[in-house]
């Protein structure tokens, strides 16, 4: 049951955030804020007691924690939720950038409180539900579901675009990227259904018997893009990516910080979980151009962040490039560069975040996001520059912050199975050096626009900034706890993909 | 006899009311009172419909046939007709004209669409299809002082006689050829001489004559005019009702007479339904009226609604089932919402329906529930998760899937995928806030009349079913298999 928990409590959390607007705009604050403690709570209180040792039986998944109940027996479907390593993790990181999103959002957030807390806590319960579900339907549901509070959250609450584009518009285009790819794997979930329905006689959406299926090399072919196309939609891989840099730029800082801490991890989850276990031959087949996918995302993000005027673009456009890394860790598929992509997600999560952060609260003291109306803050606000610097480092891997311990094993762990892409890859390392600084060159450094002082600091945004990079540098110190809790759910991946090779690979 | 009797009454029932109606007016005049006898002889008929259940498969005659289906359907449509008489009440009580004959006309059409899901005969599907669109050419006029619905009855009843036309020649041609008028008897003559052009015309022409009541492309220029002018309780039935009965003798139609697998004919009812879903799609898009842009996305609706024809196999009975419970489901509370906020010939309502979208600005703001029931709506219109319109398009997809028509499932894909961008534009405009926009607004008191909250027990039917629909599709599923 603690797992249905895990998903209840934030949509609970949010129809009471909505009806405590009566009483005033701190109480949805505070009772939205109360809610994601209490599931991050509940997350660390499981991975302290849990055991993620390593499974026994190969290819197998050894479920910490699973919950079932039937739910439409007509088509076999269940209400399957199962916990390992990787999903812990994730829901750990949502609890905490949910928690982040809600303080961030403190003082940037006056009309309509309770609703927006409820759009909120709505899409982090979806992102909780995309963790847990191992029936393929609900793994859908979930997936679409979280789509429709994300789309209010730009579409109300958002800023009003630099070169004219409405945020209206910017969310529908999320909207409609997201669904339609969705629908696509919908499709897909359908076709393998059905695959496994003429081979056994029954229908099941359940993950672990959908495993088996035996298929035609074209079908599995297929079906593996119909799940590719929707997570690269979402993670963005380069030629899908054109509703992410709008959605950045319109959407309010909470929603910045769960669309690039959570919702882009949702699609990384989503290879690691269904795309590579459920079509190991196909998907190995598919990994060269996954991979040079990969690259090409780590160049146009971080050749267009170097172009961009508006801070919040610059910094989604730095996610695009560091995706392109994930990608290729998944797809090169040992087990240190998949050890990595779950090291490189948090860090990235992280780093992300307190920059869209930052470039938030930049916006409450200058109304502006346009970097060509900034430099010279250095000087002008207390303590915000020395944070910005320490994210930025991060962000561009420097040695000591969880994103170089990400990239680094990323790399490592490649090398072995695709050398050139590694190398042409650890270019894009430069272009990293060369955006971040960029960022601190403009935005900090140089003649000040104004003389006037601005406001520093106060106590929530101090520790809030305290918190994420304390978080950054102790996971770039010390990996090892979410390596150990990784480390079985990732060897699952690996054998999985490994026996792909075996067999369809070497045709 | 018994049986037979048993298995038509809920029929007989609502003929009953409908004179029962006429008798009071001509007594006396009362809308209250015509609208609670017109409701409660629709519940009682719904009852007996229950109640004839354990009967099974019942002939009556060699013209009415009373099975799992048409049982189905007759739900269905006495449903719809029970949230349109409620919505009727509320939308008519302001108005200064003759209000009672409103029930009497919409129990005469309920009649119709009963008699339809129940033919297995050209007789009866003619007698249904006109006794369900007589009343209806009324229903929309109604209001005939208002241009809009004048125009728009006027409108459905001279297109209507030409699909009439259309379908009257059909059956001739068909008779010509086979000598016989019944479903199962034209089915085999078609199996055994299906080449012969003349029966290949005849069941085209009925098909246009049919196409034309559900608005299937290229049939569906009339939609968006009628649902735009006419007054929301009767645009209500004809988007629910009268859709679901003449889509279910569709069905019948295609398992007993026209079963045909393959061939051209077959190919062009597949683009057909790939031309019907994006040309719906596609010119909702550009709309800035609510009822026109529904009358569009019904269009796109039946556009998915063929590909469960189409396919006539495995899944596909279960799929229109299905389907039309979520579309009736999903339409009421979208139309109940126009209503209620139209309620014109009130203090708050102006002249006419609120169809334009800006009437809607910022109403979340106002009536926070009753654009809950909006919003919900088109995201079930939309197919998006928790919502029964998902489960709808699920079925969808799945029988496309499954019977490897992947052409058809690429154009319902896209079909959503561009039916999303106006239904979002709709629900945000629901959220909108900016002042000195012309407004309407419904009554104060709407939850509370019978109206409001049948569109609040439908909303809740709608999440309901899109969280647990194991109860729709175990009752589905035991009809489709029974038929």
């Amino acid at each position: 049951m603690t797992l249905v928990w895990l998903i209840l409590i934030p949509f609970i959390g949010g129809l009471l955030c909505w009806q405590a607007e009566r009483f005033g705009d701190q109480a949805p604050r505070w009772i939205a804020l109360a809610t994601m403690l209490l599931e991050l709570a509940m997350v660390l209180a499981l991975w302290v007691g849990a055991d993620f040792s390593l499974p026994t039986e190969g290819a197998r998944s050894a479920w910490t924690l699973e919950w079932q109940a039937d739910w439409i027996p007509r088509f076999g479907i269940q209400v399957h939720l199962a916990l390992d390593g990787l999903s812990l993790i994730m829901i750990a990181l949502t609890g905490l950038l949910g928690a982040m999103a809600v303080i961030c959002s403190w003082r940037e957030i006056v009309r309509r409180v309770g609703f927006f807390h409820l759009n909120l806590l709505w899409i982090l319960g979806g992102v909780v539900g995309v963790f847990l579900a191992i029936d393929l339907f609900l793994f859908f549901l979930f997936w679409e579901m979280m789509l429709v509070p994300m789309y209010f959250l730009i579409a109300l609450w958002g800023h009003s675009g630099s070169l004219g584009s409405s945020r209206i518009g910017a969310a529908t285009k999320f909207f409609i990227y997201t669904q339609a790819s969705g629908l696509l794997m919908l499709i897909a979930i359908l076709g393998l259904v059905f695959a496994h329905h003429a081979v056994t006689g029954t229908y099941t959406f359940a993950y672990a018997e959908l495993l088996d299926t035996p298929l035609p090399e074209h079908v599995a072919w297929w079906l593996m893009l119909g799940f590719f196309v929707a997570f690269a939609v979402k993670l963005p891989v380069v030629p899908l990516h054109g509703w992410l840099p709008d959605a950045h730029a319109q959407a309010p800082t909470a929603g910045s910080v769960d669309l690039a801490g959570i919702l882009l991890k949702t699609a990384a989850y989503g290879m690691l979980r269904f795309a590579l276990p459920l079509f190991p031959e196909a998907s190995q087949a598919f990994a060269p151009v996954a991979m040079t996918l990969g690259l090409i995302g780590i160049f146009y993000g971080a050749i267009l962040a170097c172009g961009q005027q508006d801070l919040k673009r610059l910094i989604a456009y730095t996610s695009i490039s560091h995706m392109g890394f994930v990608l290729i860790g998944i797809y090169a598929g040992t087990e240190l560069a998949l050890q990595g992509v779950v090291a490189l997600m948090v860090a990235h999560a992280f780093s992300a975040a307190g920059l869209f952060i930052l470039s938030g609260q930049l916006y409450e003291r200058l109304h502006t996001r346009d970097m060509r109306e900034m430099g010279g803050l250095w000087g002008r606000i207390r303590g915000l520059p020395g944070f910005a610097l320490v994210f930025v480092a991060a962000s561009l891997g420097l040695p000591g912050t969880a994103n170089f311990v990400g990239e680094f094993m990323v790399m490592f762990g490649s090398f072995g199975v695709a050398p050139w892409v590694v190398a042409i890859a650890s270019i894009g390392l430069i272009l990293a050096a060369i955006y971040s600084l960029f960022i601190m060159q403009r935005v900090y450094y140089g003649p000040p626009k104004a003389e006037s002082s601005l406001d520093g600091l106060d106590r929530r945004e101090t520790v809030l900034l305290f918190g994420i990079v304390a978080l950054v540098i102790f996971f770039g110190l010390y990996p090892q706890p979410l390596l150990e809790t990784s480390a079985g759910a990732m060897q699952v991946v690996q054998h999985a993909f490994a026996a792909g090779t075996m067999t369809g690979g070497v045709q | 006899m018994n049986a037979v009797m048993m298995a038509i009454s809920p029929l007989i029932f609502i003929c009953l009311t409908v004179i029962g109606v006429m008798l009071s007016i001509a007594w006396r005049r009362n809308h209250t009172l015509s609208a609670i006898l017109t409701a409660v002889g629709l519940n009682v008929a719904l009852l007996l419909l229950l109640f004839g259940w354990p009967l099974g498969t019942v002939d009556v005659t060699d013209l009415l046939v009373v099975d799992d289906l048409s049982r189905f359907g007759g739900v269905l449509i006495l449903v719809a007709t029970l949230a349109c008489v409620t919505l009727a009440h509320h939308y008519l009580e302001g108005y200064e004209g003759p209000r009672d004959e409103f029930y009497l006309l919409l129990a005469s059409a309920a009649a119709g669409g009963l008699v339809l899901v129940s033919a297995r005969h050209m007789a009866t599907l003619f007698f249904g299809i006109e006794l369900l669109s007589m009343p209806l050419f009324g229903m929309l006029a109604y209001t005939f002082r208002d241009r809009g619905a004048l125009e728009s009855g006027i409108k459905y009843m001279v297109l209507s006689a030409a699909a009439t036309a259309f379908l009257l020649f059909g059956m001739a041609l068909l008779y010509a050829v086979t000598g016989t008028l019944a479903f199962t008897a034209l089915g085999e003559a078609l199996a055994t001489h299906g080449s012969d052009p003349w029966l290949l015309a005849g069941a085209g022409l009925m098909l246009v004559g049919l196409a034309f009541k559900l608005s299937i492309v290229p049939f569906h220029l009339w939609t968006p005019d009628v649902y735009q002018g006419g007054p929301g309780p009767a645009t209500t039935f004809l988007a629910t009702a009268s859709k679901v009965a003449v889509f279910l003798v569709l069905l019948r139609l295609f398992q007993s007479a026209l079963a045909l697998h393959e061939g051209w004919w077959h190919d062009l009812l597949g683009f057909v339904a790939l031309v019907t879903m994006l040309v719906g799609n596609l010119l909702a898009l550009t709309q800035s009226d609510l009822k026109r842009l529904l009358g569009y996305s019904s269009i796109a609706h039946f556009g998915y609604l063929l590909v469960a024809l189409v396919v006539n196999d495995g899944l596909a009975v279960e799929t229109v089932g299905i389907y039309l419970v979520t579309y009736v489901l999903t339409t009421l509370g979208a139309f109940g919402v126009v209503t209620l906020v139209s309620s014109p010939y009130t203090a708050t309502g102006g002249t006419a329906d609120a169809s334009p979208l800006h009437h809607y600005r910022g109403l979340f703001w106002r009536r926070p529930y009753l654009t809950a029931v909006m919003a919900v709506a088109m995201l079930s219109l939309a197919g998006i998760p928790f919502t029964a319109g998902f489960i709808g398009k699920f079925y969808i997809i799945a029988v496309g899937v499954e019977a490897s028509r992947w052409w058809l499932v690429g154009g319902v894909v896209l079909g959503s995928a561009i039916g999303l961008y106006y239904y979002l534009r709709v629900m945000v405009t629901l959220f909108l806030l900016e002042p000195g926009m012309q407004r309407r607004d419904a009554t104060h008191d709407w939850a509370e009349r019978a109206g409001g909250m049948v569109v609040l027990g439908v909303t809740t039917l709608v999440i309901l079913l899109g969280l647990y629909p194991t109860p729709m599709i175990d009752w589905v599923h035991w009809v489709a298999s029974g038929s």
